[in-house]
């Protein structure tokens, strides 16, 4: 649609992304020192602040491909409502971390802002909807799958984020039950939402990497695509198992968060072509991150079809192994799919980076994922060791269980520098480039503007 | 038969629809469909609600859980009431001090009333912990003894 909004969205979003990964780094330090850091960070915190910051990361690059994916419109209101889209979500998110500075919150797991803030997030994403629709409207053609996805991810956050402040109205909030289902039924299709975001990206970027316009097209991608939607509408019931809710949800998510098992078979059976195509364009960075992506969506997929096992939810539920599958899927798929997306974008509207940048963005990519996988393993040894204690020992004091549990946190708050130090190696070198060859763009077409003049 | 679905826009129009369809009538089920009774008075239910306010307004969810959902450096607090060995006194002391790890809120006294009253409403709504779970044929997991949802 507009491509400057759209590095504007991608610059930002990195920006937001090394903010969210420095708060992690404090959340995993306060694991290990909770009663130094009770009163100067304390985690009520420190836990919004990652947690939004990284949502905002996501949202705020996963819409900046949107911006440079989706065919261009001529008429001016194109970049005026990108700048408006721009602004309110930028507005929105200053000032949900300036109100978590400050201790001023709403109190809502993951959307702990003031109530009143999330109206211009929702006002951006109707922006994007009519950029969306106008960018569209003239294009006959069928549709490929990812401006499906790209519609679905508009279409239910908008809804599912309305859904979420639904607590608002007694009748929901006046039960603590019912406000917990509806809120986790919410929670669970806006997660669902940006991934389709973000996977209608991935899924663009693969086609124009391969060359094969009708990979997109497939009705077998149509298949994955409506298995996806079928699970981000029905599947957010494993989160609630041990909820006193009626049994139709609790079955209902159960039997629809098996089918995933198609997804993972699927992976399976195309793992041999995964590879050689992986060896085939392994010098192209995007395909890189990719990979990465690919091998996460594997290690994630699997445990969470186990997780989704209401037998081993039991023991897995109210655990670090809840914690493990949230980092797995945010930084090895959803992040690493971002970057994807950023190198593809930069590389085809700016220009090769430098070799140099190209090293050290190598060098992050590596490091990081390596570290990831241990982040991974120590939360799911913290996780498994914490139902382990609890189930022998129900009363077991929760300090004491903690304490039990700190070599797993020294293990993941040590991971968790590394993938700091992973993720800045490509940060930065991204950053850098593209603030660098946007200036020199602008500074050369206001050049030409003024030798036409 | 994929390619007879979704070979074509109107195959998949259909099925978006079909599937947009049920989506909606599932939200239906789930907002109206019946969840355990409060069990308190009303001034007592209250009480309860204005102390979810202020669980809310502190965010105290960032570190504890209801049926396991929540942050994890504090305990799930679902039935801390009703919990062996804790009780009301113990989660006054609590709320009136904090402790090595909970910072004081400087709650006033009908702060803390009014979160022990939320406290009450939450543990009346069922049992949270493992030991109060069994496992159906299915593989599902049964709140045993029942929870007070009616059927």
């Amino acid at each position: 649609m507009n491509r400057h909004i759209g590095f504007l969205f991608m610059a930002t979003g990195l920006l937001f992304l090394l903010a969210g990964i420095m708060f992690g780094i404090l959340g995993g330090v306060f694991y290990l020192f909770p009663q130094e850091l009770r009163d100067a960070l304390p985690f009520t915190k420190i836990r919004p602040l990652h947690v939004s910051a990284i949502v905002f990361w996501i949202l705020f690059a996963a819409i900046g491909g949107l911006y440079l994916y989706l065919p261009k419109y001529k008429k001016k209101h194109s970049a005026r409502l990108g700048i408006w889209h721009y602004l309110l979500l930028l507005i929105a998110a200053t000032a949900i971390l300036g109100c978590y500075f400050t201790g001023i919150f709403g109190g809502r797991e993951y959307w702990e802002f003031p109530p009143i803030l999330a109206l211009p997030i929702a006002a951006s994403f109707i922006l994007l909807g009519i950029n969306f629709y106008k960018s569209m409207r003239k294009n006959k053609e069928p549709w490929p799958a990812y401006r499906w996805m790209w519609l679905t991810g508009i279409i239910f956050f908008l809804l599912s984020f309305t859904e979420s402040y639904l607590w608002l109205i007694p009748y929901f909030r006046d039960s603590l039950v019912r406000d917990m289902a509806v809120q986790w039924k919410s929670y669970g299709s806006l997660v669902g939402s940006w991934n389709m975001l973000i996977n209608g990206s991935a899924l663009f970027i693969m086609e124009k990497l391969s060359g094969d316009r009708t990979m997109a097209r497939k009705p077998l991608t149509f298949s994955m695509f409506f298995l996806g939607l079928f699970n981000l509408m029905f599947n957010w019931g494993h989160h609630i198992y041990s909820l006193p809710v009626n049994d139709f949800i609790r079955y209902t998510a159960y039997i629809v968060s098996m089918t995933e098992l198609l997804i993972l078979g699927k992976i399976i059976l195309n793992w041999r072509s995964t590879l050689s195509e992986a060896k085939r364009n392994k010098h192209l960075l995007p395909f890189r991150f990719m990979t990465a992506a690919d091998i996460w969506i594997f290690l994630n997929l699997f445990t969470a079809i186990l997780m989704s096992v209401p037998a081993l939810n039991l023991y897995t539920h109210g655990t670090h192994v809840t914690v493990a599958h949230a980092m797995g899927t945010t930084i090895g798929i959803n992040t690493m799919l971002l970057l994807a997306s950023i190198c593809y974008a930069c590389t085809r509207f700016l220009g090769k980076l430098s070799s140099k940048s190209i090293r050290w963005v190598n060098k992050g990519l590596y490091f990081g994922n390596i570290s990831l996988l241990v982040f991974w393993l120590a939360l799911l040894g913290a996780g498994i060791s914490k139902a382990m204690l609890q189930t022998q020992n129900p009363s077991i004091a929760h300090g004491l269980l903690m304490q039990q549990l700190k070599p797993w946190f020294i293990g993941f708050t040590l991971s968790g520098a590394g993938i700091v130090a992973g993720l800045v190696m490509v940060i930065v070198p991204l950053l850098h480039f593209m603030i660098t060859k946007k200036i020199k763009l602008n500074t050369q077409t206001a050049h030409k503007l003024l030798q036409h003049s | 038969m994929l390619n007879h679905v979704f070979g074509n826009t109107t195959g998949i129009k259909i099925t978006y629809f079909s599937l947009f369809s049920c989506f909606l009538l599932f939200t239906g089920f789930i907002y109206t469909s019946e969840v355990p009774q409060t069990i308190l008075k009303n001034e007592q239910h209250e009480l309860a609600v204005k102390g979810k306010q202020l669980w809310q307004k502190h965010n105290c969810v960032a570190c504890h859980q209801f049926y396991g959902l929540g942050g994890y450096i504090g305990p799930d607090v679902t039935n801390v009431l009703s919990a062996t060995g804790k009780g009301e006194p113990y989660v006054r002391a609590i709320l009136q001090n904090g402790t090595a790890t909970m910072p004081d809120f400087k709650l006033q006294q009908h702060e803390i009333d009014a979160l022990v009253g939320f406290l009450k409403e939450a543990d009346a709504t069922g049992k949270s912990g493992r030991e109060h779970f069994s496992i159906d044929a299915t593989g599902q997991i049964q709140n045993t003894p029942q929870t007070n949802i009616k059927p």
